[in-house]
């Protein structure tokens, strides 16, 4: 990893270094990582930014990111420099404010002026008002239309068109027509109009970007959380941090219990078990000794060992997956958003009827400058007002409920697309499950109140996940540790202790199947508690209630036979098992070439091309960064309630999504005609556009509890 | 007529005002971490004393 290290270029005493911290949520998180890292000597600065889990460090070179990261983790707080790479990436929504604050100033001012027009300025008041409206308005409208007239053109240039094109051309020709009206002394201007126009829409064009900025940022800290890479043991036999991206063929890494492999390799040294769950769904570890082949992602579970890297980086088998998923989300790539499909059918319809009126008025007799006024009332009151509102207003508001829920919708498309789902596949290991081993509930019932202090005084010494896994379990449970004296780990073998001068010990049993621990307290019969993969809570809910929406759910899984039918019939779900990555792709493949839309649930390296090509998909944040990435929505919890909300959320979003759409054509239905009989004045024009708006927004805000 | 004179270079003036404050908080990264800013304002300073 490259240290994200820069010099000031106005103080050369202090160096600048970004820090992530992804478990930063609130207040007195924020407080406690400035005050640790202020507290130290050598620190100027230390400054968070919450919306990126970021904190900004301005210190001393001589004090290492290391020294920053310890204060950090006595804190309470894991850290990690920033990867250069992956930088914070650019806000959608900052270049958006500055056009936004212009059209709104302008808009207010200009609309002012208007008032007093409308109120009867007559003369040369009337004139200086329109001069001034134009001084503020054709300079506000060139800068705030600057997003609309660059995307319009950029369609234009590739033969197609989008919402920018009719905006575009409606305003360039209103702001024409107002112009030559004002040097010629003309009736009306249409400055005011404009503006607000362009002041609606860069509205709902900010917030749909800032929707996608929120989730993410939520997305990126669990992304950039994770970094990637081993202890390399180097030949003079020290230890050394490498990155993943500078392995390479030849280099020892030293695995210890508890780590993921950041390369595919051969075991040299050790002997342990393995869980290849991330990886190939398969929920049983796997023993491997020297000798033995282990693949990049899979996780150590017991001892540490050696393993000699056979392939690093693009060659391992991580990278081939990551090839699949670039090759598959074709269904995305060709999803086209409802709101470009309706400005194909609206942008031709609006553009004849202009011309329409003008032919119409010209063949009436009205003369060329009375009927460009008419046809240009027309492109003014129908441009897509309510219409560039109807979708990212409901869409953010939805976003907003489902966020609340802790589900991050990477986009508006990704709400678009779960809609129209009508099949539901899920991932057996870390999708319906925990993915993880848990002790059994009735062991740990069972155990003694002195037997279970002292085990969870025990596993607190150690990093192993099963030790792990128990604390958290005996500690939700309520049970005080017990005090230990001598306490040792041995590696692959367990903790051992005093406890009131008796020798205790939790270690590997002498043999189980499957995954178990054995409590041994001198004088006292071992307790084995076995461990074992759960379902996570409400999914047996969430299956029925997605069956109750119409998507009918079934499990798809790498894992092997019995482990999956077990969880099937538990669920009382049709389920395919030992499929691999490409069997995904291809069985999501062929439910689409069947004319269904389908929602992926998946979390491991071995869903990713599977979560790339199907219509949705969904992955728990507890997911691979291949999954994390892959997927459209990321949900937080343990629960997976979620699944059936969600899909809930979407669809109501689309009814209102629609709704708006039906609302913006009425008022067309309506204005329209108006326009093209000549009726439509700028006063007209103003107070039709802003209620039309605020009708589609209000009507977007019921979404509030849609993920209730 | 008068009135127009001084009026509509204070109204002006004034909106100018603003949209010059916005665009200095923009530049100055008022706006980088909403979250953050909303959150700030329950820090307690109180803790500061502690040891």
């Amino acid at each position: 990893m490259k240290p994200a290290l820069h010099r000031e270029p106005g103080s050369p005493q202090t160096t600048t270094s970004v820090l992530v911290v992804p478990a930063m949520h609130c207040a007195g998180c924020m407080a406690k990582v400035e005050r640790s890292l202020a507290a130290l000597p050598g620190v100027t600065h230390a400054r968070v930014n919450l919306t990126a889990r970021q904190v900004q460090v301005d210190h001393d070179p001589a004090l290492g990111q290391a020294a920053l990261m310890d204060a950090l983790s006595q804190a309470g707080f894991a850290s990690q420099p920033r990867n250069s790479a992956d930088a914070a990436p650019p806000s959608a929504v900052k270049p958006l404010l500055a056009p936004l604050a212009v059209a709104a100033f302008a808009c207010m001012n200009v609309m002012l002026l208007s008032v007093s027009i409308w109120s009867g300025a007559q003369g040369p008041t009337k004139e200086l008002f329109h001069w001034l409206s134009a001084a503020i308005g054709v300079p506000a409208i060139l800068f705030a239309g600057r997003p609309f007239f660059a995307s319009a053109w950029g369609a234009l240039k590739h033969r197609t068109t989008n919402m920018d094109v009719p905006i575009s051309i409606g305003v360039s020709l209103a702001t024409g027509l107002s112009l030559y009206e004002t040097m010629t002394h003309g009736e009306d201007a249409w400055f005011d109009g404009t503006l607000m126009l362009l002041l609606f829409l860069l509205a709902g064009r900010a917030l749909d970007a800032a929707m996608r900025d929120r989730a993410r940022a939520g997305v990126d800290a669990l992304l950039r959380q994770a970094a990637p890479g081993a202890m390399v043991v180097t030949r003079e036999g020290q230890v050394a941090w490498f990155a993943a991206a500078d392995l390479v063929r030849g280099m020892v890494m030293r695995v210890a219990a508890g780590e993921r492999l950041a390369a595919d390799g051969e075991v040299v040294r050790g002997e342990s078990r393995f869980d290849q769950s991330l990886l190939t769904g398969e929920s049983a570890p796997v023993v491997l000794g020297a000798g033995d082949a282990a693949l990049a992602g899979t996780l150590n579970l017991e001892a540490p060992v050696d393993v000699k890297v056979t392939a690093a980086g693009a060659g391992t088998a991580l990278a081939e997956i990551a090839r699949l998923m670039e090759a598959s989300g074709q269904a995305r790539g060709a999803y086209v958003r409802i709101a470009d499909r309706a400005s194909r059918l609206y942008a031709p319809a609006v553009h004849s009827l202009a011309a329409l009126t003008l032919v119409g008025w010209m063949i009436a007799g009205a003369g060329l400058h009375q009927s460009l006024i008419y046809a240009i009332a027309v492109l003014i009151i129908t441009c897509p007002c309510a219409l560039g509102l109807a979708v990212p207003v409901a869409q953010v508001v939805a976003c907003g409920a489902l966020m609340r829920r802790g589900v991050m919708v990477k986009d508006g498309a990704a709400l678009e697309r779960l809609a129209s789902v009508d099949r539901a596949l899920l991932d057996k290991t870390g999708t319906l499950t925990r993915g993880q081993p848990l002790p059994d509930q009735a062991a740990i019932a069972a155990l003694p109140a002195h037997a279970a202090a002292v085990a969870l005084a025990l596993a607190s010494h150690s990093r192993h996940p099963l030790s792990r896994a128990l604390v958290e379990t005996l500690g939700a449970r309520g049970v005080a540790a017990a005090k230990l004296e001598a306490v040792k780990e041995l590696p692959g073998q367990g903790m051992s202790a005093l406890w009131q001068g008796r020798p205790v010990s939790l270690r590997r049993p002498d043999s189980a199947s499957g995954i178990a621990t054995m409590l041994d307290i001198a004088g006292e019969p071992a307790w084995l508690i076995p461990f074992a993969d759960r379902l996570r809570p409400g999914a047996r809910e969430a299956v029925t209630d997605l069956a109750l929406l119409g998507v009918s759910p079934a499990i798809l899984s790498g894992d092997n036979r019995a482990a999956v039918a077990e969880v099937a019939f538990a669920l009382g779900l049709e389920a395919q098992a030992g499929v691999t990555p490409q069997e995904k792709q291809a069985a999501i493949a062929a439910l689409q070439a069947a004319g269904h839309k389908v929602l992926m649930v998946g979390d491991g390296l071995n869903d990713g091309p599977a979560l790339a090509a199907a219509d949705a998909s969904i992955a728990p944040g507890s997911a691979s960064d291949v999954g994390r990435q892959a997927a459209d929505l990321v949900f937080l919890g343990d629960s997976l309630d979620v699944l059936p909300t969600a899909v809930r959320a979407a669809r109501r979003t689309m009814t209102v999504v629609r709704q708006n759409f039906a609302m913006a054509i009425g008022y067309n239905l309506l204005a329209v005609p108006l326009a093209m009989a000549g009726l439509v004045t700028p006063l007209i024009a103003a107070a039709a556009m802003s209620s039309s708006s605020l009708i589609v927004i209000a009507n977007s805000l019921r979404l509030v509890r849609s993920a209730r | 007529m008068n009135g127009l004179a001084v009026l509509i270079p204070v109204a002006l003036g004034l909106g100018g005002l603003g949209l010059v404050a916005f665009f200095w908080a923009l530049k100055r990264g008022q706006f980088e971490d909403l979250d953050g800013a909303a959150a700030r304002i329950l820090i307690d300073d109180e803790d500061d004393e502690a040891p």
